[in-house]
């Protein structure tokens, strides 16, 4: 029975979901089975998530083939071609199946309070599913088209999410603007995959990986993947649907965009590393400045952009643009110097290190944030940074939930963000200096940036308009405790969490022929 | 406003030979070009053509979208439960099981020009059944939503 869980796993993480959003409309009217039936099937969910990447961690890379009569048979009976739709599931993407298990879990807790007010709730249940069904699809598929799929999967249902709260049209107004960017992202994303498909008769990542010949059309092909998947990780210069659809989104939804948003930079690196990563054949350091020069402008403009805002959301949104940028720049170091064997190890490693430890880093304690941003606007009905004040008497634990999270973000030690930060720091700075530099810049600005919102949240005396403000209640303190432990976590003991999950996910995607081997079998 | 009664007469005519056609097309999804969306679309437009001819009032009190939605959560469901159905033999999700067992559905479908046996093809006229379904409950519910804009004022 175990066995069988365990080796139908990557097809559960999918069924799970799925059959939790198609069965809520039928059971959820009832609030209480609702909640208890959410519940239940994310905590699942997310146990298989945990579950499938341990295993990936311990075993190695794990294929896993619809429709075969085997599911480890990744070749087509008799012809020796990868026909079948398949996950290909190695250490990158079991260390992404960690980050959205995680939130997944602690943000569903959460909503479960903060959303129970509203009506409909058995339609935002369903659309919360499906689009953690996408977002463990996104970075699980071995399958280009699969993987168009389930980014239209998680960038519907986000849509439909974030015009939730309809709030006299202005989270409708997000959600119209969310769904068309990322109806014309997925539209691009769709030209890209038939442009290779006309090319190569090939879908599948890995057969399409060892065949490429970096024509002028594959080249046409990157940058119609490279740029929608960037504009969805809210990356600067695509980055204007962010401050709106993260601002207007209910807070629990927000915190799940940002994992959907950390998919599609997952696609970005797969792409760039796994389908496109042959320094032998292109002038790989190209791709990689491309990625880094994203990453500095994301850096520095969503930081200066975030600095004047007053509604405390957007201006957390424009932070999550700039911390995109330092895992932008992270790995984007790692791809420029894919060629150079010598520098790789020196510093691009730990670069990459550095940056992809960054995206769990930043998945929690973003994710904090926006949950203690949710909070405090459950209590107080405001999102205006001048009207709050004095919150530190009455909403304790959201403050300090917001500490850890702030600290996190400006990258002060012993929080997770000073870890996968100076790892950035040391490595980009051998790089070029002058990059290093603006990042720890940032790094300040930020500072500066969370101290003027805890000042103006939590400080000062009682208001009089918040007289009868209390703690948030309980099912939210626990998904935002959960968070605010793993980012204390995280940054007490980073060398344990970079070797056992980082540094091989980071192998994992530098090693080319080892995908394409998991898929076709050994050279 | 409602349509002459000619109209209104001829539409009610119409209306189960759309049924029956959206029915055929969804039944011979692996025979003839359509299925199950297709099959569903034409059954959903029917419910277009009776709001076309009588009261938007009159018709959306006979298709409830409640019953929709739940045609639409049981077809979603169905579909699920048959692709994941392998899981319980210990075969791969979405492995065509039904297939050479001996039982109903037992052959592939048949190659080159064939009258065209219904009883073939393993799950997949199952699958087409349950698409069928939902895609019938998801676009009468679209079809009455953006239609209601029809409805007259009570006053």
């Amino acid at each position: 029975m175990m066995s069988t869980l365990q080796q139908h796993a990557p097809a559960l993480l999918i069924a799970i979901p799925l059959f939790a959003a198609f069965s809520m409309p039928l059971v959820g009217k009832n609030p209480g089975f609702r909640k208890m039936w959410t519940i239940v099937l994310m905590t699942l969910t997310s146990l298989t998530g945990l579950m499938l990447a341990c295993s990936v961690f311990r075993d190695g890379s794990i294929v896993y083939v619809f429709g075969a009569a085997d599911a480890s048979q990744a070749l087509a009976e008799g012809s020796g071609f990868p026909i079948r739709i398949m996950f290909t599931i190695d250490a990158m993407s079991a260390l992404m199946t960690i980050i959205i298990a995680i939130l997944a879990f602690a943000v569903t807790l959460y909503s479960l309070a903060a959303d129970g007010g509203h009506s409909g709730l058995e339609g935002f249940y369903s659309l919360l599913f499906l689009m953690v069904a996408g977002a463990l699809g996104m970075v699980n598929t071995g399958d280009l088209f699969n993987f168009f799929v389930f980014l239209e999967v998680a960038s519907l249902s986000g849509a439909a999410l974030a015009a939730f709260r309809i709030d006299k049209g202005v989270a409708v107004e997000a959600g119209l603007k969310y769904a068309l960017i990322s109806g014309l992202g997925g539209l691009s994303v769709l030209v890209a995959i038939g442009l290779l498909y006309s090319q190569y008769n090939a879908l599948n990542i890995a057969e399409l990986a060892a065949r490429i010949q970096f024509t002028r059309l594959d080249m046409i092909a990157f940058v119609l993947l490279a740029v929608p998947l960037a504009m969805k990780c809210g990356a600067v210069p695509m980055h204007f649907w962010t401050p709106d659809t993260y601002a207007a989104a209910p807070s629990s939804v927000t915190a799940f965009l940002v994992v959907t948003s950390q998919a599609s930079l997952y696609a970005l690196f797969r792409i760039c590393f796994t389908l496109f990563g042959d320094p032998a054949a292109i002038n790989i350091a190209v791709f990689g400045w491309f990625i880094v020069a994203l990453g500095v402008l994301s850096m520095f403009v969503g930081v200066t952009m975030a600095i004047p805002q007053k509604d405390v959301k957007r201006l957390m949104a424009y932070h999550a643009i700039s911390q995109t940028g330092y895992m932008l720049l992270g790995v984007g170091v790692g791809l420029a110097v894919l060629g150079n064997a010598k520098a790789l190890g020196d510093y691009g490693m730990t670069s990459m290190s550095g940056g992809l430890f960054h995206i769990i880093n930043h998945a929690i304690y973003k994710g904090l944030l926006f949950l203690t941003a949710g909070a405090v606007f459950y209590r107080i009905g405001t999102r205006n940074l001048n009207r709050m004040g004095g919150l530190g008497h009455t909403m304790p634990v959201t403050m300090i939930c917001f500490i850890a999270g702030a600290l996190a973000i400006a990258g002060i030690p012993p929080f997770n963000g000073f870890a996968s930060k100076l790892l950035i720091y040391e490595s980009v700075f051998a790089f070029n200096p002058f990059i290093a530099i603006v990042a720890m810049l940032v790094s300040i600005l930020t500072l500066a940036s969370f101290v003027k919102v805890f000042h103006s949240m939590f400080m000062g005396p009682r208001q009089p308009d918040h007289g009868e403000v209390r703690e948030a209640p309980r099912p939210m303190v626990i998904g935002m405790a959960l968070l605010a432990v793993l980012v204390i976590l995280f940054g007490l003991i980073p060398t344990a969490v970079v070797e056992s999950i980082i540094r091989p996910a980071a192998e994992a995607l530098l090693d080319r022929a080892g995908y394409i081997a998991t898929v076709l079998g050994g050279p | 406003m409602r349509m002459t009664k000619v109209v209104r007469t001829v539409a009610d005519l119409l209306y189960p030979f759309c049924m029956i056609f959206g029915l055929y097309v969804v039944a011979h999804g692996h025979l003839t070009p359509g299925g199950g969306f297709q099959g569903g679309a034409v059954i959903a437009t029917a419910t277009a053509l009776l709001i076309a001819a009588h009261r938007y009032d009159d018709v959306s009190a006979r298709v409830k979208s409640a019953r929709m939605k739940v045609f639409e959560s049981v077809g979603l469901l169905g579909f699920l439960i048959l692709g994941f159905s392998a899981i319980i033999l210990g075969q791969p999700a979405f492995r065509n099981w039904m297939l050479s067992r001996g039982s109903l559905f037992n052959d592939s479908v048949a190659f080159g020009v064939n009258p065209g046996a219904l009883t073939t093809g393993g799950l997949m006229p199952l699958m087409n059944l349950a698409v069928g379904l939902e895609v019938l409950g998801a676009l009468t519910i679209i079809t009455l939503y953006m239609l209601s804009g029809t409805k007259e004022d009570p006053s």
